[in-house]
């Protein structure tokens, strides 16, 4: 049995440290290597679980209850699927559906096109041209309150600038805000003339990948303007068109503060026939107005849907686009 | 999902609200054992004085006013009532806003536990403010009540007489008063209406009915109440005989229309002539001011609160009571015109002897208080607050010549179903 003298206690116990130190500097190194990332990544992990993933799930909480603004502890009724019933037959969520559409494809269409003749022109050599490609950017920087308060402002009925201008062309007067057609058509240009110009940048900048030669070469075989854009712009642009797209469309959903604004009054119905009325602006009337906390959580929900709907919709579409081109 | 953002964004808000308050009350230079009141309103209500005045006789409070728009201000209540934290010690509810919360009554502080008495103010004012359980939630500061602004000028070139007590003559009734806007469009000049806006007339009719929207019962009876429904025909009347120059109430075209003289006549409370005048600051003078048709009316005024949050209850509902007393209410009419809603203040010569250069030197204490004075009580529901807007639109629609009356109101129907259901 070895006696244990006060110096064979005082060496092993060094040699354990050593070996814990040795195993944790190994640990130390692992997680380095292994664990590292992770953390660096967490931030933002942990942003959207705050801010996007548990408000998501109460969401769809809220929605399978009957929570009322004014009916005391109706947040624990439950109703299941009923809100979503209820949904199904509610004209003015199918209107506001049908508003989003329209407004989202009178403001998207000729606006990417726009975007994609824009990029190709700031793709030639000119003087200030860095000047010029800044400056398309500059509608989008403006706050979005006072692009709405402005544009409500030109399209006013009596004293609005479109309409002078329209007057002196011998058209009569357009009640913008208070037509369908004519509230769609006014939302479009405004979301035009917002997002035109980043759109361009974000072409702009896929088009630096092509080649000077290209252009050149059809310069040399005297292709007009038109033609190379067609020929060598469009095609190179593909991939960025479709990311450009999901992108427009999701935005369009979301839609809600330029029709708001755009309203006399800013009252959230959309005009006097909810004839602009989004969904965003619905599920906004449903909270704030009337104090539906539900039935707003489960339009948010539906959007929520239709956005990863017409996102699927994109990319099945797009890979289309990219296994026949 | 706008919900989410609109969620994240009110949960920021609040968070930096606590972060504000914190830095505020840690800068702000209430001294050590002296209690901080946070006074919320909407806009300015004319305390200002009042609490410099309050604080040098109240050595241990230091009370700090945040204002935010009116809007925002009563989203933020609500969202901080649901939230359990994050109000201030008095928190002032507008008068559009104060049946909705009368349903959370039981949050705010009783203020008859603090000494006040429901009879110190005008009856329907003190109703509006009282829940279920009798409890007075809200202590009333201001009122509107309502007379009819008129232009002179456009009254004589149309034919009609321009002095206040014959002008009143011609409308003693609403039907009178657009069987008068009738005479007005035959001998106006071109392109000014007989009012602004459909839906302030229609405000204006139903608000002097015994029973509005909703019943005792908090049922709502838009369906079934004639009044609702004869108060819309004679809007509807009213609009399709021309009358209105469809100008939404607070648009930018409404604000221009003072300006260009759109309309002659305009249902008007005491706030409201301050609104004239910024917005047209060019037509002093020819305004004029009657009684309204039917001869009672309101619109807007607000009461001070204090919600059980408050961790000073006791120390907010002296402040509200000392804000809301007849010495400093009558003081704010007669520097700021705002309205008071004390009832002894109602036979005060100093309130009643009240005259307004602006608007023809029209005897503006006489007029809006006896309009305030004599309003019949009519019960307010929580959703009334957006009942009206809904049938506003309605009316909006026969304007603009979308709908037939008997189409617009089977959609106000839909809309205030839409409304009030679950």
């Amino acid at each position: 049995m070895a006696v244990l003298t006060p110096s064979s206690v005082l060496r092993r116990r060094r040699n354990t440290i050593r070996a814990t130190d040795n195993r944790w500097s190994q640990l130390r190194h692992r997680f380095d290597l292994s664990g590292t990332p992770y953390l660096y990544i967490a931030p933002f992990f942990v942003a959207f679980g705050v801010f996007g993933l548990f408000p998501l799930l109460y969401t769809g909480w809220m929605a399978i209850t009957q929570w009322n603004r004014d009916i005391p502890g109706s947040e624990h009724t439950f109703v299941g699927l009923g809100n979503f019933a209820r949904l199904v037959h509610d004209d003015y969520f199918w209107n506001a559906l049908r508003n989003t559409a329209a407004i989202g494809v009178l403001g998207t269409v000729p606006q990417l096109l726009l975007a994609m003749w824009i990029a190709h022109l700031l793709q030639r050599k000119m003087r200030g041209r860095t000047l010029l490609r800044m400056g398309v950017l500059l509608p989008n920087i403006t706050s979005v309150a006072a692009v709405g308060l402005i544009f409500a402002q030109l399209f006013g009925r009596d004293l609005g600038l479109i309409n002078w201008g329209l007057s002196l062309v011998g058209i009569d007067k357009v009640d913008w805000q208070s037509g369908t057609w004519q509230s769609w058509v006014a939302l479009g240009v405004i979301l035009t003339w917002r997002w035109t110009g980043y759109n361009s940048l974000i072409y702009l900048a896929a088009l630096q990948a092509v080649s000077d030669d290209l252009y050149e070469a059809a310069d040399l075989d005297g292709a007009s303007q038109f033609q190379k854009f067609r020929t060598i712009t469009v095609p190179a642009l593909r991939p960025t068109i479709i990311f450009s797209v999901i992108m427009s469309t999701i935005g369009t959903i979301q839609l809600f503060t330029e029709p708001l604004m755009f309203n006399p009054g800013m009252s959230p119905t959309g005009g006097d026939s909810r004839q602009f009325q989004t969904l965003a602006m619905y599920v906004y009337e449903q909270f704030w107005t009337h104090g539906k906390y539900s039935y707003a959580a489960t339009v948010s929900w539906a959007m929520f849907m239709i956005i990863v709907l017409a996102v699927g919709a994109n990319y099945l579409l797009s890979r289309r686009i990219r296994s026949s081109s | 999902m706008h919900t989410r953002r609109l969620k994240a964004l009110t949960v920021l808000t609040a968070s930096c609200l606590a972060l504000v308050a914190a830095a505020a009350g840690a800068c702000s230079s209430a001294k050590p054992g002296q209690t901080q009141l946070d006074v919320e309103i909407f806009g300015d209500m004319g305390y200002r004085d009042l609490y410099t005045r309050y604080e040098q006789s109240h050595p241990g409070i230091k009370i700090v006013e945040h204002v935010v728009s009116y809007d925002d201000h009563h989203k933020n209540l609500q969202a901080h009532l649901l939230g359990g934290s994050g109000t201030g010690d008095i928190e002032a509810i507008d008068g559009g806003y104060i049946a909705q919360f009368r349903v959370m009554a039981d949050k705010f502080v009783d203020f008859r536990d603090y000494g006040a008495t429901p009879g110190q103010w005008l009856p329907w004012k003190s109703q509006q403010a009282t829940g279920a359980n009798g409890q007075l939630m809200g202590l009333g500061a201001d009122v509107g009540g309502l007379a009819m602004c008129y232009r002179r000028d456009l009254f004589a070139q149309a034919g009609l007489p321009t002095d206040r007590d014959q002008v009143a003559a011609l409308w003693p009734d609403w039907q009178s008063y657009i069987a008068t806007g009738k005479r007005f469009k035959a001998g106006a000049p071109d392109g000014v209406a007989w009012f602004d806006s459909g839906s302030n007339v229609f405000n204006a009719i139903i608000g002097q009915a015994p029973v509005g929207y909703t019943a005792t019962s908090n049922k709502v009876v838009v369906a079934e109440n004639p009044a609702v429904k004869r108060a819309f025909n004679l809007a509807v009347e009213a609009v399709q005989a021309g009358e209105s120059a469809k100008l939404a109430t607070f648009s930018q075209q409404w604000n221009a229309g003072f300006q260009r003289g759109s309309f002659a006549t305009v249902a008007c409370p005491a706030w409201m002539t301050d609104t004239i005048k910024q917005n047209a600051p060019q037509t002093s003078g020819k305004w004029d001011i009657a009684t309204i048709p039917g001869g009672s009316g309101n619109w807007g005024g607000s009461f001070l609160t204090v919600p059980k949050q408050s961790k000073h209850q006791k120390e907010a509902a002296e402040l509200a009571r000392y804000l809301t007393a007849p010495e400093q209410a009558s003081w704010i009419f007669r520097t700021q015109g705002h309205l008071p809603s004390q009832a002894s203040l109602y036979n005060d010569p100093a309130v009643l002897g009240n005259t307004n250069a602006f608007f023809n030197n029209a005897p503006t204490g006489q007029l809006f208080t006896e309009a305030a004075k004599n309003l019949r009580p009519q019960y307010q529901g929580p959703k009334d607050g957006d009942i009206g807007p809904l049938i506003g639109l309605g009316i909006t629609r026969v304007d603009k010549g979308k709908q037939r009356p008997a189409q617009a109101w089977d959609q106000v129907l839909k809309d205030v179903a839409n409304a009030t259901e679950p």
